[in-house]
């Protein structure tokens, strides 16, 4: 990869770094939230909304605008503060979140500029970009949609009829992401419910799979610049991903799929990340 | 008005035949299935007009999914299949990606209520106005004939909100004049007047309470006969005059007589202007199985059963 691509790759991280520490401050400001697939979910969506994607934070309705639904919508906190740190949303409004009346949910809603779908209710989201994608491609128009599903969410049917359609009406504008973090809310996927051989059971659905680190910004970026959108194929993005990225005592531990920090588990957080922050400044400069 | 007993046009057939008239001048337009081109009358439409044909198979929660992504991304998509699956199966996606998340897609649900008589309680569907009013932002329309479907139809295509519109599978008498019929979302129609009392229907049942009211006016009882085609936004005023000027109130649907029309009403007058009333629909059992008109007859919410309990309400 070359020189500029390396820059770049350290301006990513360093913005994922402050989009996570900014996730672990709200959801211990507001004593709620869904902090461990958040963390995992990191790196994605900043890869997404600072590099990949044709989006305008000052037109977040803009016509031909790449869209990006989250379908695991519980690990809105990251979601969050990315539109903040891109400048869909002003910074002061994530100090709302989880108080009264907020105008940020505990899941994603229209309500807030640059969310394309109210989620939530796991298993909704690849129809709906199913659904852009099809307009998408009715229009003529270039736009690509992406939808970042969690691996637990697999278990709900209604991906199973999304993904039949995508490959039937051969939406090779959609990207579908699964955050593989490999826990749910009660323990191991492979424990709750068995969903391996995801590759084998996506490739039967006529979908291109590929798999990424998740939580590797060269790869993501790498894997996201390489997509081949004219091959006739909707793609599926299995993103290799640690549940609770980053902060060392919650990795790979369900309880902190929605745990909250103590002020002490807090601090040690924040000095985790700064840490980390402090060294990529020092990389670049 | 006229009542025409010969029309042999069911609702569906005409709801689909003008939106594909509408949709070769609009090409935003999009029709989703889900395996019901036939029963939803949608094969004029796919043959004519393919590129705006959208076919998902037997899967209804990824066709209202697909849907709302469709109208998110600016068409205008009609979601077509019966009644019973679309606000049963995908009913989390009415909620979510249709009504919670904006998306104006028009849901239309053929073979509604008792429809199909004797295929069982699976497929009927008495529990869709109950459950779909208490969405915000989504409305509801039952058309009572063809000339009144037209002119709904006509409404919704850049109709701002998320509907839901429930029609029967068998033609039904005509109603409306089509030269001179008013349709209007949210307004309900006076159909005959009277002050002493009133009989309110929506959907198929309407032209029972017509008839009703007639056999009624010529046995000297002044009936109130009042169209309320469309369930949410709800004409309140309409119901709050009949109340006031004819102090008895029947309400006649084809559905649970739990949380519809007649629980709508009953909301509206129990607050402000009390009155007697009687909720005529299908009780809480499942619904036994025949041809709707036998399921309507045994319900008591044919033009004779309505007949007979508003004598009795006008003489308590």
């Amino acid at each position: 990869m070359s020189k500029v691509n390396q820059n770049k790759i350290k301006v990513l991280q360093l913005q994922a770094e402050k989009i996570r520490h900014k996730v672990v401050e709200i959801v211990y400001a507001s004593k709620g939230g869904h902090i461990g697939g958040s963390l995992s979910s990191v790196d994605i969506e900043t890869a997404l909304y600072f590099h990949i994607m044709n989006i305008d934070p000052k037109n977040p309705n803009m016509e031909n605008r790449d869209r990006f639904i989250l379908s695991k919508g519980h690990s809105v906190e990251a979601l969050y503060s990315v539109l903040a740190a891109k400048g869909f949303i002003d910074q002061s409004l994530l100090e709302t979140y989880g108080h009264y009346n907020s105008e940020l949910a505990g899941h994603p809603t229209r309500k807030t500029p640059g969310i394309e779908l109210n989620s939530g209710a796991l298993g909704h989201g690849l129809s709906v970009g199913i659904g852009m994608a099809m307009a998408a491609k009715m229009d003529q128009n270039s736009y690509k949609t992406f939808v970042l599903m969690g691996d637990g969410e697999q278990g709900e049917g209604s991906i199973y009829e999304a993904a039949m359609s995508g490959s039937h009406y051969k939406l090779d504008n959609i990207v579908a992401i699964i955050d593989r973090n490999k826990l749910q809310i009660s323990g191991m996927t492979e424990d709750v419910m068995s969903l391996e051989p995801i590759r084998g059971r996506w490739e039967a659905f006529g979908w291109e799979v590929i798999d990424m680190e998740g939580n590797d910004m060269n790869d993501i970026v790498k894997t996201f610049e390489n997509l081949d959108y004219t091959n006739a194929k909707p793609k599926l993005i299995i993103a290799h991903t640690t549940k609770g990225m980053g902060i060392s005592f919650m990795e790979k531990k369900a309880k902190w799929h929605h745990g909250v920090p103590s002020i002490e588990q807090f601090n040690e957080a924040t000095v985790e990340i700064e840490a980390r922050i402090k060294s990529l400044n020092e990389q670049q400069s | 008005m006229s009542t025409e007993d010969k029309n042999t046009i069911p609702c569906r057939k005409m709801f689909t035949d003008t939106l594909v008239e509408l949709a070769k001048k609009d090409r935003d337009i999009v029709a989703v299935t889900t395996d019901a081109r036939g029963s939803v009358t949608l094969d004029r439409f796919a043959n004519e007009l393919p590129a705006q044909f959208v076919e998902l198979g037997i899967a209804e929660q990824n066709a209202v999914g697909v849907a709302a992504g469709l109208v998110s991304a600016g068409k205008k998509a009609f979601v077509c299949g019966p009644a019973c699956f679309y606000v049963a199966r995908s009913l989390e996606q009415v909620k979510v990606d249709v009504a919670y998340s904006g998306n104006p897609v028009k849901i239309l649900g053929v073979s509604g209520g008792v429809s199909y008589g004797s295929l069982g309680f699976s497929h009927h569907s008495l529990h869709d106005i109950a459950v779909l009013r208490t969405f915000p932002g989504m409305h509801i329309v039952l058309p009572c004939d063809i000339q009144q479907t037209k002119k709904l139809v006509e409404e919704l295509v850049d109709y701002p909100f998320p509907v839901y519109i429930r029609v029967g599978r068998n033609a039904v008498p005509t109603i409306y004049n089509e030269k001179t019929i008013e349709f209007k979302i949210g307004k309900a129609n006076l159909l005959l007047e009277g002050d002493d009392l009133t009989i309110i229907g929506t959907g198929e049942t309407v032209y029972h309470c017509l008839e009703a009211g007639k056999r009624l006016h010529e046995q000297g009882i002044k009936a109130r006969v009042i169209d309320m085609h469309t369930l949410k936004p709800f004409d309140k005023e309409i119901v709050e005059k009949a109340a006031r000027e004819t102090g008895k109130i029947i309400t006649v649907e084809e559905h649970s007589i739990y949380g519809g029309l007649g629980g709508a009403v009953a909301e509206i007058v129990a607050q402000d202007t009390p009155v007697p009333m009687r909720i005529l629909g299908i009780p809480d059992e499942f619904s036994i199985h025949g041809k709707p008109l036998e399921i309507f007859n045994h319900y008591g919410i044919d033009a004779e059963g309505i007949f007979k309990t508003a004598v009795l309400m006008f003489n308590a």
